[in-house]
């Protein structure tokens, strides 16, 4: 579950105040609202990096307002993916379980196996330099799934895609709900993502989250 | 179809083209023709004849000890440094950032003079009086026990390769510890008599002279690095379980390695040119503080401009090859060779 209560932030003369909602466990939410309107804002502050004015932030029972972003243990997908550039797919999807000090055997399977899920086994030992859109999003999509964290967060993951590889990836985001019961709040200024993926729609006006339940 | 009208006045754009390549290249040509005078100037045998000399042998010697040292302490300094500034704010960040521009605006004299000042004050004084009488001292009370428990930290808190390290370290450290209780005094003289030296007008006052200049290069350099980096990949890391200590090794200093190695030849070739601030600070003494810049000026003095423009074409030489090298290892791995 996620659970964020009267949270305020602010960064210079942008400020969001008393921002309240709930993603039940397994559930998928979406988070809607325009660009700038502070959806980012909000997503980076669950995934412990942006501090917070007041208000708290629960995962699962735990209030972690004031964890480190490594101790939340939250899957965090960037819009622009954010692949660390000097590093291989295969290091990308094998380096928060290296993290974790887990053996290489089970890096090695865990890696296979979300290679060939997601689609991008015959990518294993390329850099980012020269993936498309579409394929790096899924690398930062193993990259979050690999240590199976409870809670998944995603900003606009498919704004930057074309028609075709976004109703790919739609396919692909409904088949991690399904296969990792993750808790998801994904970020989108689109309408038609939220009907076609959220079971809780939220749409951020004006500094006021309001809810709109299940789209579909 | 265009439109109505005539065509607007597209034409070749060889001329505009040309007046580029003619306003930049002049200065290209420049250089060009200032190495091909000295080339012509002389000749291999009067080159061969000059770096048999003794002194020129010597100064070649210390200019690549000097350099190389230089650019590892400068390293050292400018990539913490160069990452505070790019990703962090706190207060008098503009009065650092300005503080920092001096040594690039400064005259090289002055910079030398204001060395040599330092050291006539209380504080530079009492330094040059600690690695002069009590160096070994200094190293066999203070400095090995720090080490000791600085590798004792990273060996409890590093990854395996820096705990590797960190070991090795503390094993040498620690030897070094234990001998105090046995033969201390022995430790002590011993240092003394090898590491003992003066600052002012001795090899480590040219080594404080380039570093004061080149690590100004090298801050910049890093800093600019820095800025280019996504701080989004350190980001994402902290949520895959990384420290922020854990995400600047393991996914920004990576992608820095080419900055750093820009860096590094910078504060190298930086520290060869150097002259001004060597020649207050540590003078121009043969066999003992003479390094190839140095070398230049003192032949020059002398009127043997054949050994002179020898000096400087070498100077040339190892810095174009410094320069090669570094582009060649920068570029590798990245795609480009």
């Amino acid at each position: 579950m996620i659970a964020v209560n009267s949270l305020c932030l602010r960064q210079g003369a942008f400020s969001l105040l008393n921002i309240s909602f709930a993603i039940p466990s397994g559930a998928y939410g979406v988070l809607m609202g325009k660009t700038g309107c502070g959806k980012t804002s909000i997503l980076e502050a669950i995934a412990g990096l942006r501090p917070i004015m007041s208000g708290s932030i629960k995962l699962g029972n735990q209030d972690v307002s004031s964890w480190t972003p490594a101790g939340r243990g939250v899957g965090y997908v960037p819009q622009d993916g954010a692949l660390f550039p000097t590093m291989t797919v295969r290091e990308h999807l094998a380096f928060a379980l290296r993290l974790r000090q887990r053996n290489p055997a089970e890096i090695k399977e865990r890696v296979e196996e979300l290679a060939n899920w997601l689609e991008i086994a015959h990518l294993l030992n390329r850099y980012p330099i020269g993936l498309s859109g579409g394929e790096a999003q899924r690398v930062a999509l193993g990259r979050a799934l690999s240590f199976r964290p409870r809670i998944l967060l995603m900003d606009e993951p498919l704004s930057s895609l074309d028609e075709s590889t976004r109703g790919h990836l739609i396919g692909l985001l409904r088949d991690v709900r399904q296969r990792t019961k993750v808790t998801i709040l994904h970020v989108t200024h689109s309408r038609w993502e939220a009907e076609q993926l959220g079971d809780v729609v939220l749409r951020l006006d004006q500094g006021v989250i309001i809810q709109e339940g299940a789209a579909t | 179809m265009n439109g109505d009208g005539p065509p607007a006045a597209g034409g070749s754009d060889r001329g505009f083209i040309i007046c580029l390549a003619i306003l930049g290249g002049s200065y290209v040509v420049l250089i060009v023709w200032m190495l091909a005078a000295d080339l012509f100037y002389t000749t291999p045998g009067h080159m061969l004849a000059s770096l048999q000399s003794a002194n020129i042998r010597f100064a070649i010697k210390l200019s690549l000890i000097s350099c190389t040292i230089t650019t590892v302490l400068a390293l050292w300094v400018a990539v913490p440094l160069g990452y505070l500034l790019s990703r962090t704010k706190f207060p008098g960040k503009g009065a650092v950032d300005t503080i920092l521009d001096i040594p690039i605006v400064l005259p090289p004299l002055v910079i030398g003079l204001s060395l040599l000042i330092l050291f006539q004050t209380r504080p530079g004084q009492w330094l040059e009086y600690v690695t002069n009488k009590q160096m070994g001292f200094t190293l066999t009370f203070v400095v090995l026990p720090a080490l000791l428990a600085l590798n004792a930290f990273l060996l409890l808190t590093g990854r395996w390769w820096l705990r590797l390290l960190a070991a090795s370290i503390t094993a040498a450290a620690a030897v070094g510890v234990l001998t105090q209780f046995s033969f201390g005094h022995e430790l002590e003289v011993f240092l003394q008599r090898n590491l003992g030296t003066r600052i002012t007008y001795a090899l480590p006052s040219v080594i404080l002279a380039q570093f004061a200049v080149s690590t100004a290069f090298a801050v910049r350099t890093m800093r600019v690095t820095f800025d280019q980096i996504s701080p989004r990949t350190e980001q994402v890391a902290q949520t895959l379980g990384c420290s922020r200590g854990q995400a600047f090794w393991l996914v920004t200093i990576p992608q820095a390695r080419r900055g750093i190695l820009t860096a590094g030849t910078l504060a190298w070739a930086r520290s060869l040119g150097e002259f001004g601030p060597i020649l207050i600070f540590s003078g121009a003494t043969r066999m003992k503080t003479e390094v190839l810049s140095t070398t230049v000026f003192l032949e020059l003095s002398i009127g043997d401009l054949y050994a002179a423009i020898a000096v400087s074409l070498l100077m040339v030489i190892v810095a174009v090859a410094v320069l090669v090298i570094t582009r060649i290892f920068g570029l590798r791995g990245t795609g480009i060779i």
